[in-house]
């Protein structure tokens, strides 16, 4: 290669550097940045009303399964930490179980609509999109708190004769994350089922598999992107929900979200918070890479 | 207990698709006996009905009324998966997340057949079809040629009572579909398999078939061995979608049918206003002054070694000559040229309506 090559070559990729620079500032500064604040400030002292005090400590890292005991000043099992974390988790699988039994059919339905239907359809779903979050979320608590829609037509049909307690429980919160999240569970399933072609069912039905192994067999498999998918993009945000635990779960059913969160407010525990944050990152992370490969091994049931 | 020889039958079927004014009768009282071991064609242009009397037989169709009746049972209501019957569809609909192995046993193991069965089945289907080192390769990474026998095998692997194939080489190029053509064929009789095979194609349905039922706008027209059919067609519509046909008019006084240009055949046709047909090959050229019918050379089309020369009669009907090319034999009649033609009277079809 001549050197007026070679140079026209460094040229190129120096250009291709400089055209990438705002793409790698973002990165670095948007995302990086502040993962990496919150990083270091995991590992200092918590300041007596807020913020940190710049002297290494791993009493947040400690924290999030211990707690000190005020009086003797000894580390025992935090079992509300617990409570919380397992709540957590409780919630978002169920939220993504929910969602996927009620997203399937409605995507299925779309998908096989006529074409010229399923944009109306999609409209349809993505409607609550365009509304704010703490709108929506507000919104359900109008439904199911206790002199709300559900009770009061329940109880004037004569179904019910006192209100059925919904509002902040476990039940009212795992309601409002359905509600909330439920379009992104349908949208990739619709992505999918869209793409599925419909001429395998009779191809299923020809080769003696009844309906549900139909399902079983031939849809479900082939469509396993969108439900993988459609899980992440609902248990991910599921497990870091602040607003919906916050308003419909008031303030006993706390999620992690709400509990990072007090530990920036009242807690005044920022250490304790960028540790829970670091945590709840890692084990999203881990959750994704298990499932996604666990998804991917069980794509051959022979092999 | 001795078995019906008659593998598959449909008693006066009838299928309409849509409700009221706008209802599409696609099927109008359809009545066909299939018999056992035969390679049988439905044969007709798109729209004729065909594919839907298959799709009644294979049951993802129930027929508006009439029946369906497999080794005399009847089984108009039974679902698809309920049948003794596989098809061969003509987008192969081969499941995609399945390899070439799982696709074939997919048929077997819905059926809850041993493991072992199951494995050796595979095994000869794919020998059957000479896919063996393809076994564990995904669908998606075949030729056409290649998911065609696939679809084949894994029809076959439950060893259906018919095997049912919807246009199944129209995907194919030319080469390949001769070549599947005479795969099919072997297919069918290794197996001994009823086939009810689905076509378009005139040429693929005389060569391969034992019998051809030509259907139009939701009839069976004629059904009959490909000879008969070529031979004998039973009225108009069949003598022009299979091969070529000329088409005369004229009138009969019961024993001979006068032409429009006044010559008169020895034909035997009720009396009144007739339509004989007769092919292309079936007309003698007598020569340039050799006598017949006068008619003359309007254009002549070279085939290599047929050549077709369209005549005009003198009472301005066409015909359509086959001879041989004048290298090999035919007489060279060119453009313009003054001919005399014979109709053989043992060629010569009296059509019905």
């Amino acid at each position: 290669m001549s050197s007026a090559e070679t140079k026209a070559e460094a040229a190129r990729t120096r250009s291709a550097w400089l055209l990438s620079l705002p793409a790698l500032v973002v990165l670095v500064f948007a995302a990086s940045g502040p993962l990496l604040i919150v990083l270091a400030y995991s590992f200092l002292t918590p300041g007596q009303y807020g913020n940190v005090v710049w002297d290494f400590d791993l009493s947040g890292w400690i924290g999030i399964l211990y707690t000190k005991d005020i009086f003797d000043g000894t580390w025992g099992l935090a079992d509300a930490h617990l409570t919380i974390f397992w709540r957590s988790v409780k919630l978002s699988l169920m939220t993504t179980a929910i969602t996927f039994a009620v997203g399937f059919p409605t995507a299925w339905f779309i998908a096989t609509r006529p074409a010229k239907q399923r944009a109306f359809w999609l409209f349809l779903i993505t409607i609550p999109f365009w509304t704010n979050l703490l709108i929506r979320t507000v919104a359900i608590n109008e439904v199911i708190r206790n002199e709300g829609l559900l009770n009061t037509s329940l109880i004037w049909l004569g179904v019910i004769s006192e209100p059925i307690r919904i509002i902040y429980t476990d039940t009212a919160v795992l309601i409002g994350m359905a509600y909330v999240y439920l379009p992104l569970m349908v949208l990739p399933l619709f992505a999918a089922i869209d793409r599925f072609d419909m001429r395998l069912l009779e191809a299923g039905y020809d080769l003696y598999a009844s309906r549900l192994r139909v399902l079983r067999r031939v849809i479900l498999p082939i469509v396993k992107p969108g439900i993988i998918a459609g899980s992440i993009l609902v248990f991910v945000p599921s497990l870091g929900a602040y607003v919906t635990p916050r308003v419909l779960g008031g303030g006993k059913n706390m999620m992690i979200g709400n509990f990072i969160e007090l530990q920036f407010g009242q807690g005044r525990n920022w250490p304790l918070g960028a540790a829970l944050s670091m945590t709840l990152l890692v084990v999203v992370m881990v959750a994704l890479l298990v499932y996604v490969r666990a998804a991917n091994k069980g794509d051959n049931p022979h092999g | 207990m001795t078995e019906t020889p008659i593998a598959i039958e449909a008693r006066n079927a009838v299928k309409s698709f849509g409700q009221g004014a706008v209802a599409v009768r696609a099927l109008d009282d359809v009545s066909v006996q299939i018999r056992r071991g035969e390679f049988f064609t439905l044969l007709g242009p798109s729209g004729c009905g065909k594919t839907t009397l298959l799709r009644l037989i294979a049951g993802f169709e129930t027929p508006t009324s009439g029946q369906i009746l497999l080794g005399g049972e009847d089984i108009t209501h039974l679902p698809p998966n309920k049948r003794p019957v596989n098809t061969v569809f003509q987008s192969y609909a081969l499941f995609p997340h399945l390899s070439v192995a799982q696709n074939i046993a997919f048929g077997l193991e819905m059926q809850n057949r041993p493991r072992a069965e199951v494995a050796a089945t595979v095994a000869r289907m794919l020998a059957l079809v000479q896919l063996e080192p393809m076994a564990n390769r995904k669908t998606s990474q075949l030729s056409g040629g290649q998911q065609q026998r696939v679809a084949l095998a894994r029809a076959l692997a439950p060893t259906p009572k018919v095997l049912l194939l919807d246009e199944p080489l129209s995907a194919l190029d030319l080469k390949l579909r001769k070549e599947m053509q005479i795969e099919l064929k072997r297919l069918q009789q290794e197996t001994g398999i009823t086939f009810v095979f689905v076509t378009h194609d005139q040429e693929e349905a005389l060569t391969m078939s034992d019998r051809i039922a030509v259907m139009s706008a939701g009839h069976i027209q004629q059904v009959g061995s490909p000879r008969d059919i070529y031979t004998r067609p039973a009225n108009r519509f069949v003598a022009s979608f299979i091969g070529e046909t000329n088409f005369l008019t004229g009138t009969s006084d019961g024993t001979r049918v006068v032409l429009g240009n006044g010559a008169a055949v020895d034909v035997t046709a009720p009396k009144g206003p007739v339509t004989l047909a007769i092919r292309p090959e079936q007309v003698r050229i007598a020569g340039v002054d050799g006598g017949g019918m006068p008619a003359t050379v309007a254009s002549t089309v070279y085939f290599g070694t047929d050549t077709h020369l369209h005549l005009t009669l003198s009472d301005g009907t066409a015909v359509v000559a086959r001879q041989q090319s004048p290298a090999a034999g035919g007489i060279d009649a060119p453009k313009g040229a003054q001919v005399g033609i014979t109709l053989p009277t043992d060629a010569l079809q009296v059509l019905g309506e």
